[in-house]
């Protein structure tokens, strides 16, 4: 019953929302070069779909989200728990982690570009680097804070290095990479639309650019829809792998 | 002998570089089959003892002998639990009790088989699929148990294993546990800070003195049913132990 009430609360605010967009920039006489209403913004979106490629840039920038998270996150990870298994190096190298992790991974889209071209390269290297830092810090916090007691017991039933990692360490860290991953599908859209707003003529983010320089406002509001829409599912992805994965932990009671 | 320490003293370096001691000249045995509890003062170096049986860190002097031989790191003669039931939530409570068996190229269907047995002797029966979060305190512990003596261990090490139950669980497992303990017929040495839970479940009492620790006195329990603390709980000897705890642990001088 609470659950039906919010649902039908959400789809009223929607309604809400868009009959407003729809009608409050006429009735205030908003020019549509600065905020189009939700017909125009359709409209757009056919010719869009007609005449600029929109399928082709939709899936390029749908393509290197994944491409860049997947890649990211993997690096992340691996990084994270082999840094998680040698307190040395995790020492030698976290003030440069550090560092890395507070440069604004997004400035470096430029210099990618000078460096491999105007192809897309650049705004895979802005995601991969992007996405890579949530995932690595979550990863080493977590290594750091396993329980010592449980891998005394692994060490007491004989495991070996390796089988602590697969059978505790790893298992015992899985929410917090689950965490970290979130996180970063969030990110991973960001950096690909960056790399695509700096350089090169594919993808949303080109749309978005190019839009923009032709004041057509409604081409970037229905690039900036599509790149939520984007991230969002590969987000809900996320929560349903994060579901099955951690099915053993106890739920909140909803 | 199931167990020996031979003039251990533990010394531990912190990280200011002040060395402290832990347990001094520390010496007892233990026969094969008895139960031994060791009571102390909190940081006394109980949980000392139990990590250099265990193998998880070497003495700093004295040998620790388990079946006559020295213990050099994490064995399979010794099975350790703690207060902490250690369950990985992530397996089910069948999967749990094969972890000992895992590094032992061991096949799975007796890996099962083995398991079940021990699911069946701590009472577990039907819970084998269910996982820990769906247990009781009381039920977690005693799969802790079964996983424990699935390795079939030579000593049982329990580290204050009923101190985070209520009162009532903690009854029912002491004699739960007793009754198991007794069936496997495995030495056994309770590292508690309950005198009563020492009276009720040991043949034997070491008490510690605070750190550094080393052995003030030695109790032989002579009561009947060490299988069963509920039956032995009852007796009036046991406040008579208890007592007599209470003076070696010096608690009415600390009192006043």
């Amino acid at each position: 019953m609470a659950r039906y009430k919010t649902t039908l609360a959400s789809a009223t605010l929607l309604v809400l929302v868009l009959a407003a967009w729809e009608y409050l920039p006429t009735a205030l006489e908003v020019p549509k070069f600065i905020i189009p209403t939700l017909s125009d913004c359709l409209v757009e979106l056919q010719r869009m779909w007609a005449y600029e490629q929109l399928l082709g840039h939709t899936l390029s920038t749908a393509l290197f989200t994944v491409l860049g998270f997947a890649i990211g996150s993997l690096m992340g990870a691996v990084i994270g728990y082999l840094l998680g298994m040698s307190a040395f190096w995790e020492k030698v190298l976290s003030p440069y982690i550090l560092a890395l992790q507070i440069a604004p991974k997004v400035a470096f889209a430029p210099l990618f570009i000078m460096w491999f071209g105007y192809n897309s390269m650049p705004k895979l290297l802005v995601t991969v680097l992007i996405v890579f830092f949530p995932v690595l810090v979550n990863v080493l916090q977590a290594m750091r804070t396993v329980d010592r007691d449980l891998i005394n017991l692994a060490r007491a039933y004989n495991l070996s290095r390796l089988g602590i990692f697969f059978k505790v360490e790893m298992p015992s860290t899985l929410p917090n990479l689950m965490a970290g991953l979130r996180i970063a599908s969030t990110l991973a859209v960001i950096g690909v639309t960056v790399g695509e707003l700096v350089g090169g003529n594919t993808g949303l983010g080109f749309l978005i650019s190019y839009g923009g320089g032709q004041a057509n406002a409604a081409m970037v509001f229905d690039a900036i829809v599509l790149l939520t829409v984007i991230g969002f599912v590969l987000y809900s992805a996320l929560v349903r792998i994060e579901d099955r994965v951690l099915h053993y932990l106890p739920k909140a009671e909803q | 002998m199931a167990l020996e320490f031979h003039s251990v003293t533990k010394r531990f370096t912190d990280n200011s570089g002040t060395s402290l001691t832990a347990v001094q000249d520390v010496s007892f045995d233990v026969q094969e089959g008895e139960f031994v509890s060791v009571v102390g003062p909190s940081g006394c170096g109980k949980s000392t003892i139990l990590s250099m049986t265990a193998g998880l860190y070497q003495p700093s002097e004295g040998k620790v002998l388990v079946s006559g031989e020295p213990v050099e790191g994490p064995n399979s003669h010794v099975g350790f639990m703690l207060q902490k039931d250690l369950l990985l939530p992530w397996r089910n409570i069948v999967t749990n009790i094969e972890f000992g068996l895992e590094a032992r190229g061991m096949g799975r269907a007796d890996r099962r088989e083995r398991a079940m047995a021990e699911l069946r002797h701590c009472q577990l029966d039907g819970f084998e699929n269910h996982y820990p979060h769906q247990l009781s305190g009381g039920m977690r512990q005693r799969a802790a148990l079964a996983r424990t003596l699935a390795i079939d261990p030579e000593i049982i090490l329990l580290d204050e294993p009923f101190s985070a139950l209520d009162a009532q669980t903690k009854l029912l497992l002491q004699n739960s546990f007793a009754g198991t303990i007794a069936e496997t017929g495995k030495t056994t040495l309770l590292i508690t800070h309950d005198l009563g839970e020492a009276v009720l479940m040991s043949d034997r009492i070491l008490v510690l003195s605070e750190r550094p620790g080393s052995i003030v006195a030695e109790i032989k329990v002579d009561l009947p049913h060490r299988d069963q603390p509920l039956k032995r709980r009852v007796m009036p000897e046991v406040g008579e132990y208890a007592a007599q705890l209470f003076k070696h642990l010096k608690l009415e001088e600390k009192a006043a």
